[in-house]
C-alpha cells in the first residue's frame, strides 16, 4: 500500500513567474518561464499547473505540462522550461505570451519517475511533446551509469521534439513518423522489441498519448521490462483535492482503486494501469456500486 | 464619515450556532479534501474552519472519467462523492485536521435516512469535530432516487434524524441546493427540523457537449457548475433565506473568488464564507481571500465582521436602499 504521506504534496510553491522566453519549434510552443523555487524542488517526471488569462480570466482552471527543463537560481532567477502544442484557449493564450509577460505557475507536482537502483539499460520512449521530460531523466540516468536509449516518435516530422538533443542525452536514438518523413515509417512500439532485445533492457520509460503508454506496457511487459509511465489525464487542480484525474490502478494489494493522477501520478507502473478500462469504473473497483461494504 | 480603520485592528471572530470561529472564511466542501494537500501552500489552521470533502459511510469509486469540463467562469463536475467511507475518513484524514489545530466540519452524505443517522452518530460524537454540514444533494434510494435537497418534507427527515444523532453542543448545517422552485421553502422546513444553520448553495445541474464527438462530456453526463458564473445565484439565494429566516446563521457559497465577493455575502446575511472552485485557480485563494476580507471591512468601516453581517438586507428593510 502507498502510506498516505507519500500521496499528498508535500514540495510544491505558487510563484508568479515570468516570461523569459517563447519559442516555436516545429508546431510546438517552447515555453522558458523565471520561476524562482521550482528548479531545486523538480525531478523528472514533475509537472507544472499554469495558469491562464490573468488574475480576472474566466477560464479558472490551470494547465498542466510536463518539466521539459529546470536551471536553479542564476543570473535571471530559477527557471522553468516546458513544451507545448496550442490548441484550446487556454493553451493558445500561453502561447501568445510575450518576454516579461507575467505566468502564475504551481509546481512542482506528481510523482517523478521511479530510478532503477541499479546500472541497468532503460529506454526512453516519447510520443510527439511527451518526449520533453525524458531528457531530464537521461541525465538523472546516465549519471546513474544506466544506458538510456531514446525512441522518439510522432505523426510527422514537425511534431518530433527534441531529436537532436536526443542524440547528446542518449546513448542511441531510434526516431519514428506515422507518415515516414524523418526516421522509420511507422509507430514507437515498432522498432521496442529489437531494442530491448538488442540492448537488454530491463527499464521501458514512456510519456505521449494514452495509447501510445498502453502499447508501450504491452511489449515491454511481453519482454520482461519493467515500465514507467507518464499518464495524461484531465486535471481541474493539479493538487490533490479535487478528485477529477482518476484512472483505474491495481495496487500493490491487487484491488483496483480509482487515483488520483495528479498526486499519485503522474508516473505510474505500464503493468498496474488498466488501459483498457480508462473511462470507466471497472467491476470490482474499490468502492465500486455492488462492491457491498462494512 | 467613514472612520478610517486599519485592516490589523478589524475582529473577524464569527459566531455560528454553538460554533465560534476565528474568522469568517472556509474551504468548500469537495475543493480541499481534507485538508493535507493545502498545507504546503498555507496552514490550514489560519482558516475560520476547513470542511471536508462529503464523506459517505462505505467507501466509494465515483463516477466515470472525464469528470470535469470548463465553462465560461466556472466549470462543471461530475465526481459523484468518491471517497474512502468514514472508517478510514476517522482514522486518518480526521486526527490530521486534529493534530495541525484545524477546525473541522465534516461534510456528510448518505442515500438513505439510515445512513445519514449513522454518519451523525459516528462524527457527531467525534471530539474535536467543529460542526456537521449535511450535503442533502444526494438521491435517496428509497424514494425513487429522488434528490433529499428538492423535496421539503424528505431534507427536512434528514435534518432530523442528523440532529437527533448528533450531540449537542455540535451544530448540524443543511447544505442547499440552488435547484429548487423555492430554496425559501426548503430552508424553512430544514430549520423547522433542527437544523443550527444553513450552507448556500450546493452547485447547480448542468451540461456541456463535445462537438467533436457530438456526446456530452462528461462521463456523468450531467455535472455540478460552480465557479464564478454562480455567484449571482448564490448571493440571491443568501439575500432571500436571510430574509424569510432572520436569525439563522447563514454560510454564503458559490464562485468567491475575491474579499470583496465574501464581504458582498457577509452584507447579504451569511456569517460565513467557503471558498470552492477558486482555489483550483489559486491555491492560496481562501487565506488570501481572508486577507482581502479583513482590508475590505476596514475599508467600508467595519470594525467587526458580525457587524456586516445582513448590513444590506437591514438598510433594505429600513428603505435606506430601495
Ligand atoms: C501531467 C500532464 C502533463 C502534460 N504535459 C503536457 C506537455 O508537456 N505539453 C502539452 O502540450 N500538453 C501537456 N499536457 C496537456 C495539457 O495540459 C492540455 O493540452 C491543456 O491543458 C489544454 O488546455 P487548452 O486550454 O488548450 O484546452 P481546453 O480544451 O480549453 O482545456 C479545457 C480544460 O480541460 C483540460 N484539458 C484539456 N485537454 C487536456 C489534456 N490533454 N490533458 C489534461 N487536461 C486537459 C485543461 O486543463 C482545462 O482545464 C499535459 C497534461 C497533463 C495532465
Ligand atoms: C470538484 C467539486 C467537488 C465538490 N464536492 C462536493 C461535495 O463533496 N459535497 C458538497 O456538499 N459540495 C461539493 N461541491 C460543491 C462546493 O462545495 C460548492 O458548494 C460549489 O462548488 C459552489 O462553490 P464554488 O463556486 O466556490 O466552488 C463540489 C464542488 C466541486 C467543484
Ligand atoms: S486534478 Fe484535482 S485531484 Fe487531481
Amino acid at each position: 500500500m502507498v502510506s498516505t504521506e507519500a500521496m499528498v504534496g508535500r514540495g510544491a510553491v505558487q510563484v508568479d513567474g515570468e516570461v523569459l522566453s517563447n519559442k516555436r519549434v516545429g508546431v510546438y510552443h517552447h515555453l522558458t518561464l523565471v520561476a524562482d523555487g521550482i528548479a531545486e524542488r523538480t525531478k523528472p517526471g514533475n509537472f507544472v499547473a499554469l495558469s491562464v488569462g490573468g488574475a480576472t480570466s474566466a477560464h479558472l482552471l490551470r494547465r498542466a505540462f510536463s518539466i521539459y527543463r529546470v536551471r536553479p537560481a542564476g543570473v535571471y532567477g530559477g527557471t522553468v522550461e516546458v513544451v507545448f502544442a496550442a490548441h484550446g484557449p487556454g493553451t493558445q493564450w500561453l502561447a501568445d505570451r510575450q518576454p516579461h509577460d507575467a505566468v502564475n505557475v504551481v509546481g512542482p507536482l506528481g510523482r517523478p519517475f521511479a530510478l532503477p537502483k541499479e546500472p541497468v539499460a532503460c529506454a526512453l520512449v516519447g510520443g510527439g511533446y511527451g518526449s520533453a521530460p525524458l531528457f531530464a531523466l537521461a541525465e538523472k540516468l546516465r549519471e546513474r551509469s544506466c544506458g538510456a536509449h531514446m525512441v522518439l516518435g510522432a505523426a510527422t516530422e514537425s511534431r518530433l521534439f527534441g531529436a537532436l538533443e536526443a542524440k547528446r542525452a542518449a546513448q542511441s536514438v531510434t526516431v519514428t513518423t506515422e507518415d515516414g518523413s524523418v526516421g522509420i515509417k511507422g509507430l514507437v512500439t515498432d522498432p521496442l522489441p529489437g531494442l530491448i532485445a538488442r540492448h537488454s533492457i530491463d527499464v521501458v520509460y514512456s510519456c505521449g498519448p494514452m495509447g501510445m503508454l498502453s502499447a508501450v506496457t504491452r511489449v515491454a511487459t511481453a519482454h520482461g521490462a519493467w515500465s514507467q509511465t507518464a499518464v495524461e489525464e484531465s486535471m481541474a487542480c493539479g493538487i490533490g483535492v479535487c478528485m477529477t484525474c482518476v484512472l483505474p490502478v491495481i495496487g500493490d494489494d491487487g484491488v483496483t482503486k480509482m487515483v488520483r493522477s495528479c498526486v499519485e501520478g503522474p508516473v505510474f507502473a505500464g503493468d498496474k494501469v488498466r488501459w483498457d478500462d480508462i473511462g470507466t469504473i471497472p467491476a470490482g473497483t474499490f468502492g465500486a456500486p455492488g462492491m457491498g461494504g462494512h | 464619515m467613514v472612520v478610517a480603520l486599519r485592516p490589523a485592528d478589524v475582529d473577524l471572530v464569527t459566531e455560528l450556532a454553538d460554533a465560534s470561529l476565528a474568522n469568517p472564511v472556509m474551504t468548500a466542501s469537495g475543493c480541499a479534501a481534507s485538508g493535507q494537500e493545502l498545507q504546503q501552500f498555507f496552514d490550514v489552521a489560519e482558516l475560520g474552519a476547513v470542511v471536508t470533502k462529503s464523506i459517505m459511510r462505505d467507501a466509494r469509486s465515483g463516477r466515470a472519467t472525464p469528470r470535469m469540463a470548463e465553462t465560461p467562469s466556472g466549470m462543471l463536475n461530475s465526481i459523484g462523492l468518491q471517497g474512502p467511507g468514514i472508517n478510514a475518513f476517522l482514522a486518518r484524514d480526521l486526527p490530521w485536521l486534529l493534530q495541525h489545530d484545524a477546525r473541522p466540519i465534516v461534510s456528510i452524505a448518505g442515500s438513505s435516512l439510515g445512513e445519514y443517522a449513522e454518519l451523525a452518530r459516528r462524527v457527531g460524537n467525534t471530539p474535536g469535530v467543529a460542526a456537521i454540514e449535511v450535503n442533502i444533494s444526494c438521491p435517496n434510494v428509497e424514494d425513487r432516487g429522488l434528490v433529499f435537497a428538492c423535496d421539503p418534507v424528505q431534507a427536512g427527515r434528514v435534518l432530523s434524524v442528523v440532529r437527533r444523532d448528533t450531540a449537542r453542543g455540535v451544530p448540524v448545517f443543511a447544505k442547499l441546493s440552488p435547484d429548487v422552485t423555492s430554496i425559501v421553502d426548503i430552508a424553512r422546513s430544514v430549520v423547522e427540523a433542527g437544523a443550527d444553520g444553513l450552507v448556500l448553495i450546493n452547485t447547480l445541474l448542468g451540461l456541456d457537449i463535445d462537438l467533436a464527438t457530438m456526446r456530452p462530456r462528461l462521463g456523468g453526463v450531467t455535472g455540478g457548475l460552480s465557479g464564478p458564473a454562480i455567484r449571482p445565484v448564490a448571493l440571491r439565494a443568501v439575500w432571500q433565506v436571510a430574509n424569510a429566516l432572520p436569525g439563522i446563521p447563514l454560510i454564503g457559497v458559490g464562485g468567491i473568488r475575491t474579499g470583496v465577493d465574501a464581504l458582498e455575502f457577509l452584507v447579504a446575511g451569511a456569517s460565513a464564507v467557503q471558498v470552492g472552485t477558486a482555489i483550483f485557480n489559486d491555491p492560496h485563494a481562501p487565506v488570501r481571500v481572508l486577507a482581502e476580507l479583513r482590508t475590505e471591512l476596514a475599508a467600508h468601516g467595519f470594525a467587526r465582521a458580525r457587524d456586516a453581517v445582513g448590513f444590506a438586507n437591514r438598510s433594505a428593510a429600513r428603505g435606506v436602499l430601495v
